[in-house]
């Protein structure tokens, strides 16, 4: 599933303020010394020419538009903690796994549930409404699919947060959206390292997935 | 098994207990300050340490470059402890990566048209496997807590995606190591911030020069 990356497509739309196209040549360069990964990474985090122009103050920018691109991802963002919350309420329910793992999918879940919460409460607050909580349907037959299928999930979601970070406009959301995202990570090198699979498999730069690659990649397990 | 743990490295406790290391992380804290959409998330509740002190992306970049100088370092000296088995694997892939973000980074800072720091010199206060993986607990953390903190200052959103990508790695980093400790790989729903002083704190008993 982490194969479904594609960082090429769908640049963020909008800019951090003070980024010319100056920099950003000089850093994809670098990147290219700096390895793959770096350059897949730079490459994702560059907008198109056609970047909405930025607050004359360089402090982020809160227009209607802004808003609204920053409440957009926060709902993305709750449809995948909704979906990840659900997933360790059903492989509990389910009972397949050893007694540490079991506690690690607790404690895995719990903060599912709490990125969910958060994610909501946040979305009211910015006078948004929180996207419902799909219905989902996962295989959870074995021990070993269950393992394997939070790993695929985790990697995911760290992906998909990497993915819209460049995204964000507001200071507050995006430290919220790192606080969250790096939490995604540990559970994705938990899982990897307790399957023998590298904990880091894309190396020293973790590659971002664009929403699209991660909407598709989860479809399967989202009924209605 | 899967206990909280709260024993720190020596020295390096200060990374849990100072700066901004609020356990209810940032969106709670908005809300319990009413703030709304706007300019009043830019109140006290956020952590602008790094934009009051005016650091530039060039600067950020150097300050990261210092930790990933330690880090990197850390593991190659740690390496030298002869560590077993999943504990040697990763000391080898976390050192190469660490050795990564250096060159990712000083290459970044130069194309910038900065100038990349050079690395202090380090002492490590470690013996034996435990003892570097305590110290690697320690470090790995506060890498996840330095980038988290320090990036909503970041101006370039190119800087920014390459900050991104690197903090994943450390918090995979720093779970693995967890795990290899038998301590829990994500003991909170929300990973930490630190500001720039807390990590400088934390991380100057290890340097020599």
């Amino acid at each position: 599933m982490t194969t479904t990356r594609d960082p090429a497509v769908d640049p963020p739309p909008t800019p951090r303020p003070d980024a010319p196209g100056r920099s950003r040549r000089g850093l994809l360069r670098a990147a290219g010394a700096g390895g793959a990964g770096a350059a897949a990474l730079l490459l994702a985090a560059c907008g198109g020419d056609d970047d909405e122009p930025v607050a004359a103050g360089g402090m982020t920018t809160t227009t209607a538009s802004g808003s609204a691109g920053d409440l957009k991802i926060l709902n993305y963002a709750l449809t995948l903690e909704y979906l990840e919350a659900d997933f360790y309420a059903k492989v509990l329910e389910a009972d397949l796994l050893r007694k540490a793992e079991t506690e690690l999918a607790k404690t895995f879940g719990d903060s599912e549930q709490q990125h969910v919460d958060a994610l909501k409460a946040t979305i009211e607050k910015l006078g948004g409404t929180p996207v419902e909580a799909p219905e989902t349907t996962f295989p959870l037959e074995s021990r070993t699919q269950v393992l394997e299928l939070a790993r695929v999930v985790e990697n995911l979601g760290a992906a998909a947060y990497l993915g819209k970070a460049g995204e964000i406009k507001n200071p507050e959301i995006l430290a919220a959206a790192l606080s969250i995202h790096s939490v995604e990570a540990r559970h994705a090198a938990a899982l990897n390292q307790l399957l023998g699979k590298p904990p880091t498999p894309d190396g020293a730069f973790a590659k971002p997935a664009d929403e699209k690659a991660v909407l598709a990649a989860v479809k399967p397990y989202i009924v209605a | 098994m899967l206990q909280h743990d709260h024993a720190a490295a020596p020295r390096l406790d200060a990374i849990e207990i100072t700066g901004d290391t609020r356990q209810a992380f940032i969106l709670k804290a908005a809300l319990a300050t009413g703030a709304v959409y706007g300019a009043g998330l830019l109140g006290p509740s956020l952590d602008r340490a790094f934009a009051q002190t005016k650091m530039s992306d060039v600067d950020i970049l150097n300050f990261a470059l210092t930790l990933e100088y330690l880090e990197a370092d850390f593991y190659r000296v740690g390496r030298k402890l002869g560590l077993k088995g999943d504990v040697a694997d990763a000391a080898k892939t976390f050192g190469r990566e660490e050795a990564e973000h250096v060159g990712a980074l000083r290459k970044t800072i130069a194309d910038l048209g900065g100038k990349p720091v050079e690395s202090p010199k380090f002492r490590f206060p470690m013996t034996d496997q435990d003892s570097f993986l305590k110290l690697a607990n320690t470090l790995e953390d506060t890498g996840v807590s330095a980038y988290n903190g320090a990036a909503t200052s970041i101006r370039s959103k190119e800087v920014l995606g390459a900050a991104g990508s690197i903090v994943q790695v450390e918090a995979r980093h720093a779970a693995v190591i967890r795990l290899l400790r038998g301590k829990p790989p994500a003991p909170q729903a929300f990973d930490t911030a630190s500001d720039k002083a807390a990590v400088e704190k934390a991380i100057t008993p290890l340097i020599t020069s």
